[in-house]
Formats: structure tokens, sequence, C-alpha cells
């Protein structure tokens, strides 16, 4: 062990246990951990987790598809698009249904301004746990323009359920392009501002640097996933590996990192919302024309102008909305690169409109487990910097 | 060669099922056959294990082992059947560390015993909670209280 942080020898025999939550501020939700101290130094690390549990799983299982939707907002609160995303891919491989370009495309944009509204709170907070206020101040700033973009295309700035089973649920918005490329034209010079508050900033690099380092065998084995993989050196994206919803279209680079440690995982982040940007970019320059919603009467709620037509339209929406749509039977593991890591949405149909079981897959779950050994051995002030670069969510984990 | 075959060429008697990517394997064997997929074929992630219901039918619990190896770019699942009297399967947690909380999860939401795990104890609901909540003849609403009597 050459790294200086670690103290191998306890430096005396008493023991103390602390416990830290779940209301501790630095927890960012309801996680409770148990540490042993030995003086400054943290022996053991066990997390206690379960206070934000709702048993969303089995609330899937009584509801028709299509309203399960609005529960996966609630699981990864911070990218409520992606889970959206993840839950209506996987049902639209067992329904067998083609999704336009122009919604595809929508999704990705949509989900790229996810994944820079979910890293601004996490740099925001990170941040703020290590001392760094204005930080804190700049990301909600224009995590707020975000928020005023999501609530434009659906009406809610945080549960946006805008994805569904089939496309999106509204057409896009009157003047949606104008307001968001003001926001990614003028992103970058802000990402320069956290940057040049932090990046360089002798306290904040003494604070990370070495901190929290973990071997990528160690996090591999324990299900880390996500940017705290990247930084531990391994080029692994799941949009580049298992490309969905067209990102095989957009050009976009995978940052990686060797140190593996808190710094590392915040120079990944922090070019991660660069290459977000990018991607953003390109979706607005190339944004194919065409309909937001699939072919398909069946699964898909028909336009209101049609109902006020058409007779069979009207029928459609009244068994849609009464008794929900069949989906074949069968199961699928679909897998996204949520702003956390894989995300994955397990259903399983046995040919009825209710799912039979889906089970959630929440890239936290998996980071969350490998923190006492980022933490063990170190300093307890460190093991706050660990934690807030695990970038964990408690209804992620929880469900 | 795909992985069901390279496990069957291994061992004859550890895959039941082929309906690739999900292989139904003998659940005596499942310990066995994951060291096998991570030290022989790579699969050095696993992803998530749980588990589903098929009440009433019988074996009733199917556990489902999702695996990854990030070196094939492939992804497989390895499926379980348990019979619903005592479910007990051998635990993977010494295969791979990740294992731990999700065992613990399949235990605490099924009620299905993992021999072998370090800790198994409840994870998501309190230490005294009665039942398994995912299993399919747990209620999904409660029940109606009356104050008619006080």
């Amino acid at each position: 062990m050459s790294d200086p942080a670690i103290h191998s020898e306890p430096a005396s025999g008493r023991r103390m246990t602390l416990n830290m939550g779940p209301q501790h501020p630095s927890t960012h939700g309801v996680l409770r951990m148990v540490l042993e101290l030995d003086g400054e130094t943290v022996v053991t690390a066990n997390c206690d987790i379960g206070y934000l549990h709702t048993g969303i799983e089995k609330e899937f299982e009584q509801k028709f598809y299509q309203q399960a939707v609005t529960l996966t907002d609630r699981i990864d609160y911070l990218c409520p698009l992606t889970n959206n995303l993840c839950y209506c891919l996987a049902v639209e491989k067992l329904l067998g249904i083609e999704i336009p370009p122009a919604a595809q495309w929508m999704r990705v944009m949509l989900n790229e301004l996810t994944r820079i509204n979910s890293h601004l709170i996490w740099l925001g907070t990170h941040s703020l746990d290590l001392g760094a206020m204005t930080v804190f101040l700049y990301c909600f700033r224009e995590r707020e323009d975000v928020l005023r973009i999501f609530e434009m295309f659906s009406g809610q700035r945080m549960m946006t359920s805008y994805f569904r089973i089939g496309g999106l649920a509204l057409e896009p918005p009157r003047g949606w392009q104008q307001a968001v490329s003001q926001f990614i034209d003028a992103f970058p010079s802000r990402v320069d501002e956290y940057e040049d508050l932090l990046t360089k900033n002798p306290i904040w690099m003494r604070r990370t640097k070495g901190v929290g380092y973990a071997p990528l065998e160690d996090l591999l084995d324990y299900g880390v996933t996500g940017p705290m993989i990247r930084a531990a050196g391994l080029a692994w994206d799941i949009r580049k590996s298992e490309p969905y919803s067209s990102y095989e279209k957009f050009d976009f680079d995978v940052p990686t990192r060797t140190e593996s440690d808190v710094y590392a995982r915040y120079q990944v982040r922090v070019e991660e919302m660069r290459q977000s940007a990018r991607i953003v970019k390109q979706a607005l320059a190339g944004m194919p024309s065409g309909p937001f919603k699939a072919d398909a009467p069946k699964v898909v709620l028909p336009d209101r102008e049609k109902m006020k037509t058409q007779m069979e339209a009207l029928i459609y929406h009244f068994k849609l909305v009464t008794e929900g749509f069949r989906v074949p039977p069968g199961e699928v593991y679909q897998v996204v690169e949520s702003p956390r890591g894989e995300m994955g949405y397990y259903v399983v149909s046995d040919g009825t409109s209710k799912p039979y079981r889906v089970f959630i897959h929440g890239p936290s779950f998996g980071n969350l487990q490998a923190l006492p050994v980022l933490v063990q051995g170190r300093l307890v002030s460190d093991a706050i910097a660990a934690l807030g670069s695990t970038d964990f969510v408690l209804g992620d984990i929880d469900r | 060669m795909t992985v069901a075959e390279e496990l069957r060429a291994w061992d004859a008697g550890a895959v039941l099922g082929d309906e690739a990517p999900a292989l139904a394997i003998a659940p005596e064997k499942v310990a066995g056959v994951c060291r096998h997929l991570k030290d022989r074929l790579r699969f050095v992630r696993l992803s998530a294990v749980t588990a589903v219901d098929r009440f009433p039918a019988e074996p009733r619990f199917e556990i489902v082992y999702l695996l990854h190896s990030i070196e094939r770019n492939e992804r497989i699942r390895l499926k379980c059947r348990l019979a619903g009297e005592s479910p007990e399967i051998d635990s993977v947690s010494g295969v791979w560390r990740s294992a731990n909380w999700y065992e613990r999860e399949v235990f605490d939401l099924f009620g299905v015993r993992f021999r072998n795990h370090p800790d198994l104890r409840r994870i998501l609901l309190p230490e005294d909670w009665e039942g398994h909540p995912l299993r399919k003849d747990y209620p999904a609403t409660g029940q109606k209280y009356s104050y008619a009597g006080e």
C-alpha cells in the first residue's frame, strides 16, 4: 500500500461506531451508513438502505403497460427521461414496433439534456459537500434552464413521462429549437466557468486527488458501471457498445481516466457534459422530419383531431384507455447508459395488458455496493468525498 | 460456438434448455456454471440477480442471473427453477461480490434462501417485516381497516 492516505495500522486500540444518516446532508436522501472508526480512520463501512423503498416493482404489476410509464419517472428522479426511455424501449422490443426517426432523435436529444441535468446536480451537491459553495449556485442556474426546456416539452419539470410506448407523448412545442439552441450554445462556456472554479483549484485537488481509489477489477466485481468505471480506465459506454434509439448515428467521444479517484470521476463527468452538449447540437441540426409516434393504432393513442372525425380512432382510444393493449408473451432485458451507468429494465410479459414482472436494475445499487472498498482504511472526511463521487440516487437503489 | 454449446462441452448436464440469450441451468450446478462463465468465458460482470414468481405453477420460482461480458459484448441470462416449498439455491457471491446485495434483495422480496451467503438478511424491508411482497400471493393493496368497534 503505497498510498499515504491509507493507514493500515490502527492509531489506537479504541474504536467508535458512528451512525451517519439517514438524515445526514451528505447522503443526499435517506441512506444510513454505519462507520466503525479508529480515530479519524474508517475501519469498516456498512450501508443500510431501504428507507425509500416503495414497492414500485409490485406497483408495475398492477398497472397497464402505458400507465406504468408514470412510475418510471419516480425511480431515478434525477434522470426521469432516461427511465422513460429504457422502459419504453423494453416494451417496444416485446411488441416489435418500429419507432419513427424523428421520435428517436428527439429521444436522444432529451436524454442528453437529462444527462446534463443530472451531472449538474451531482457537480453542485458534490462540490457543496466539499466546501465549494459557488459551484452549487452556478450549476443550479443552468439546471433551471434544462428544467424549463422539460417543462416546455412535457408540462412537467421533473416527472416528465414524455416518452411513451410507441413514441412521444406530445408533439414538440412551438419554438423548441430556439429554446434548446439558446441553452446549448451557451452551455460549453458555463462548463468552463465550473472548471475555472475547480479543476486547478488547489483545495479541490487536495480534497479529491488520490481519494476514494479502487482498482478496476474490484469495481467490475462489485457491479460498478458508468462514469466510475470509465474513471478507472475502461472505455465502456452502452451508447457505443449496445447502441439504442439511433445513438450509432451520433458522433461523440467516451472520456476515460486511469486514476480511479474522486478527481478522475469529476473529470470524466465534466467531459461527459461537454460530449452531451455535442450530441444535442447534432440532434438539433439533423432532426429528421416526420411523425413522432409509431404507426401502431392498437398501441399508440390517436391524435385528438382524428378522434373527432374518425370512428376507428375513437374506438381505439376507448379500448386503449379502458383495457390497455396486450403484449405478446416473452421477456426482454433492455439496457441504456444512464448518467450513473447501466440502467436496465427486465420486463416479463404473460400476454396480458399488464406486465407480469418488471425488475429495475438501477446503476446506483451496484455503485453504492462498492463503497466499502472506496472508504475503508481512509479518513472519515474522505469518506464524504468518496460517497459523493459515486453519484447515487436513493430512489434508484430502494425502488 | 455459442455460450450454450461451450457450456455443454464443459458439462453436459448443466444446461437444461437453450432459448438464447436465456439458458435454463440445473439449480444445483449454478455456482459451478457461474465460476466457469466468469473464469473461462469472460463474463466478468454480473449485472443483477432477480426472480420471477410463476405462482401457482410448479416449480414456482425462477431465479434469473443477468450476466454481461464486456469483452465479448454479449449478455446472457441464466435461469434456475425452484420449487415453492422452502426454495433454496447456492449463492454466487463467492464468484462475483456484486451478487451479495442482489441475493439479499431476492431473499427479502421473494423469500428464496441462498446457501453459503455471507450475510443473508433483509435489505430493503425492516428486519421484522412479515411475508415477501413480490410473491404473487402477497396482496398488492392493504386491507380496509374498520374503526366501527372503537
